[in-house]
C-alpha cells in the first residue's frame, strides 16, 4: 500500500441483485495502480470488467471494501462531490462513443467544461488546442453523423481529456471500428500514455490486451491473474 | 455550469427535434391566444356597453314606466293592476325639482318618411329642444329642435345622417319640407354622423317635437323621461325626488322605475367583467391541457436521451445541474410557446378590431400577464417531474442504453 498509488482498491465488493439470484460481479478485489500505468483488463463476459471499470470511475459504489483515488478516500464522499471528481480527474471513453448527436465536434469536446463552469473564452481556447491536438480542426462544426467512426471516437477521446484527467478508463474503445482505424485509436491512447496519463483499457480482444505492459485478467468477479511485463 | 449554457444547451436541446418543439409550442401558444383573444371579446363587451352608456350623457338620471323590482302581495296591486303611464305633465312636473337642470321627454315609434319622391322607414323619435343637450350629441348642419313648453311644438324634423345622405344625397336638405306619417315637417337640422346610443346609430333617428310625435302616433304616454342633474353628486337626490314626485302624481302608486346611469354602468361593468373573467376561466383549461402536453414531451425527451444523461453525469454532471437542463428546457418550450401565443392573441385582437372598428376588442393587461403567467406556471409545474425522473438516472444503466 504505498502513498504513490494512484488508485488503491481494498477488498473491493460489489453485488447486484437481478429478480431473486444476487450476482457477485466483484468478491474480494484488491488492486494498487501506479500513476501513468498502462492496464488492460481482459475476461469473459460478466468477468466483472466493466463493474470494475464503473467503481474506478466513480459511477458505481463498492458495498464493501475501501477505495482510495489520489491517496483520498472516495468511498465516503456524496454524490455531488464524486461528480467533481469525475469531472476533473477521470475521463471516460466508450465503445459506442456517446456523442451528442445534436452537438457539433467542437461542441462535444466543449462538454465537460462547460459542465464544469469553466467561462467561455477559457473553453474555446482548450477546445481548439484539442481540436488541433487530435488533428479534428477541419472537422470542428461537423456533427457525429457526418464523421467517421475513427473520427468519432477521436472527438469522445478529445471529449475525456481536455480536462487534463489523472486516468483515462476506455470500455472496448475500438470495439466498433475497423482493425485499420482501431490500431490509430489505441496508438492515440498509447501517446497520452506515454505523456503520463494512466490508461485502463477493457478489452476482449487479446491482440490490443498483449500491448499493455500490464495485464488483469478477470473471471467470475474475481482477479485471476495480474502480470506486469517487463519493458 | 453557468446558466447562460444551462439556457443554450436546453434550446439546443429543444431545437434539436424541431417537429416536437413546434407542436409543443403550437399548442402552447393556442392557449395563450385564446386566453388574450377571448378577454379582449370580454373586455372589448364591457367597454363598448360602458362606452354607449356614457354616450347617453352624463348626470343621467331614466325614469320609465313600469315597475321592475318584485314586491310582496299588496291589496293595492288588485285594484290598480296596470301601471299609468308617463305623461308630459309628469315631465313638467319634474323640471321643477331642485337640481333638476334638463328634462327630455320621450317617445319612439317606427314611421316612414317621405321626401323627394323617395320612401324609407325610420325610427321616429319625439323630444323636446333639450334633447340634443342631454344626449351631448352634435349637430352637422342647421340647428335643433326650437324651444317649446312640450305642448305645440313647430312642424319641424331633424334628421339623422344617414337617413339624409339616402334622401337627398350631397343636397343641402335645410329647409325642405319632408312627411313623415302624415304630417308635412321642414327639415332645420341634420345630426352628425356615427353617434351612438342606447344601442342604436343615430344616423337613422327623425327627431320631431314630442307633441307632434303624440299626435302622430295619437297618444299622450312617454316612452322613457330623461332628467339631467345639476352635478353628479345630486343624482341620487333626483332620483329620490323623482320618484317621490311621481308616485305622489300616480296617486300612491309606486308604478315607475327611476335608473340612474351609474348604477347601469355599474352593473354592466360588474356583469361584464365577471363574464370575461369566466371567459378567461375556460381558456386558461386549454392553458393546463398544454401543460400536461410538456410533461409529456419532457417525459419523452427524457426516454431518448437516455444514453446522453448517462454521459453528462459520467462527464461530471451532478444531478441538480441535469435537472436543471431538464427544467431549462420545460421553461423554454412554454415561454417561446406563451410568447408565440402572445402574438397569435395581439394579432387576432387587432383583426377582430379591424373586421369590428367600433368593437373596442383591447386585451387586457392583467389577462395577458395570466396568459403568459400560466404557460409559464404550467411548464415549471409539468416540467418537475420529467426532470427529476432525468437527474435520477443511474448512471450506468443510462450508458448501456441504445
Amino acid at each position: 500500500m504505498s502513498v504513490e498509488s494512484l488508485i488503491q482498491l481494498n477488498s473491493i465488493e460489489r453485488t447486484f441483485t437481478l429478480g431473486d439470484s444476487k450476482v457477485h460481479a466483484l468478491r474480494d478485489v484488491n488492486l494498487a495502480i501506479l500513476p501513468g500505468e498502462y492496464i488492460a483488463v481482459m475476461g469473459p463476459s460478466g468477468s466483472g470488467k466493466s463493474t470494475l471499470l464503473n467503481l474506478i470511475g466513480l459511477l458505481d459504489r463498492a458495498d464493501a471494501g475501501a477505495y482510495n483515488l489520489e491517496g483520498r478516500d472516495v468511498t465516503t464522499l456524496d454524490q455531488n462531490e464524486l461528480a467533481k471528481v469525475r469531472s476533473e480527474r477521470i475521463g471516460f471513453i466508450f465503445q459506442s462513443f456517446h456523442l451528442v448527436p445534436r452537438l457539433t465536434a467542437a461542441a462535444n469536446i466543449e462538454l465537460p467544461l462547460t459542465l464544469s463552469g469553466i467561462p467561455a473564452a477559457e473553453r474555446n481556447k482548450r477546445v481548439v488546442q484539442a481540436l488541433k491536438e487530435y488533428g479534428l480542426t477541419d472537422r470542428a462544426q461537423h456533427r457525429p453523423n457526418e464523421l467517421s467512426g475513427g473520427q468519432r471516437q477521436r472527438v469522445a477521446i478529445a471529449r475525456a481529456t481536455v480536462q487534463r484527467p489523472a486516468v483515462l478508463l476506455a470500455d472496448e474503445p475500438t470495439g466498433n471500428l475497423d482493425r485499420v482505424t482501431g490500431e490509430e485509436v489505441i496508438r492515440l491512447l498509447e501517446a497520452l500514455n506515454a505523456q503520463g496519463m494512466t490508461l485502463i483499457v477493457v478489452t476482449h480482444d487479446p491482440v490490443l490486451g498483449a500491448r499493455a505492459r500490464r495485464q488483469i485478467r478477470m473471471e467470475d468477479g474475481s482477479i485471476v491473474s495480474d502480470v506486469t511485463q517487463a519493458s | 455550469m453557468k446558466f447562460t449554457d444551462t439556457l443554450r444547451y436546453a434550446s439546443d436541446a429543444a431545437t434539436g427535434t424541431p417537429l416536437r418543439t413546434g407542436l409543443l409550442m403550437l399548442a402552447m401558444s393556442i392557449g395563450v391566444a385564446a386566453v388574450v383573444i377571448l378577454t379582449a371579446l370580454g373586455d372589448g363587451a364591457r367597454r363598448y356597453v360602458v362606452g354607449e352608456f356614457s354616450a347617453i350623457g352624463s348626470n343621467l338620471v331614466i325614469v320609465l314606466p313600469g315597475r321592475s323590482e318584485t314586491r310582496g302581495f299588496n291589496p293595492a296591486n288588485l285594484i290598480t293592476s296596470t301601471p299609468r303611464d308617463l305623461t308630459v305633465n309628469d315631465a313638467i312636473a319634474i323640471l321643477r325639482l331642485p337640481g333638476v337642470a334638463r328634462i327630455a321627454p320621450i317617445l319612439i315609434a317606427t314611421s316612414e318618411i317621405n321626401a323627394a319622391g323617395k320612401l324609407r322607414e325610420a325610427m321616429l323619435l319625439g323630444t323636446s329642444d333639450e334633447y340634443i343637450h342631454v344626449r351631448q350629441q352634435k349637430l352637422a348642419l342647421g340647428r335643433f329642435l326650437s324651444k317649446d313648453d312640450l305642448g305645440n311644438g313647430a312642424a319641424e324634423v331633424v334628421l339623422g345622417a344617414g337617413i339624409r345622405r339616402e334622401i337627398f344625397g350631397l343636397e343641402n336638405p335645410l329647409g325642405k319640407t319632408v312627411r313623415i306619417g302624415d304630417r308635412r315637417l321642414r327639415v332645420v337640422g341634420v345630426l352628425s354622423e356615427g353617434g351612438q346610443g342606447m344601442g342604436m346609430t343615430t344616423d337613422e333617428l327623425l327627431i320631431v317635437p314630442i307633441s307632434i310625435a303624440q299626435a302622430m302616433l295619437n297618444t299622450n304616454t312617454l316612452f322613457r323621461i330623461l332628467v339631467e342633474a345639476r352635478s353628479r353628486e345630486q343624482i341620487g337626490e333626483v332620483k329620490a325626488s323623482v320618484l317621490k314626485l311621481i308616485t305622489q302624481r300616480h296617486e300612491g302608486e309606486e308604478d315607475v322605475t327611476v335608473i340612474t346611469q351609474d348604477a347601469v354602468l355599474k352593473t354592466f361593468d360588474k356583469i361584464l367583467g365577471v363574464l370575461t373573467l369566466g371567459v378567461a376561466g375556460i381558456a386558461a383549461i386549454s392553458l393546463a391541457v398544454a401543460g400536461v402536453l410538456v410533461m409529456n414531451v419532457m417525459l419523452v425527451s427524457v426516454a431518448q436521451r437516455t444514453a446522453e444523461i448517462g454521459l453528462l453525469k459520467a462527464l461530471g454532471a451532478t444531478s441538480s445541474a441535469v435537472r436543471e437542463l431538464f427544467m431549462a428546457e420545460a421553461m423554454l418550450l412554454s415561454l417561446s410557446g406563451g410568447l408565440l401565443g402572445l402574438g397569435l392573441g395581439y394579432l387576432g385582437a387587432a383583426l377582430l378590431r379591424y373586421l369590428y372598428p367600433t368593437f373596442p376588442a383591447y386585451p387586457p393587461l392583467w389577462a395577458v400577464l395570466a396568459g403568459l403567467g400560466t404557460s409559464l406556471a404550467s411548464g415549471l409545474i409539468f416540467g418537475v417531474m420529467p426532470a427529476r425522473r432525468a437527474a435520477q438516472l443511474d448512471p450506468i444503466e443510462a450508458l448501456s442504453k441504445r
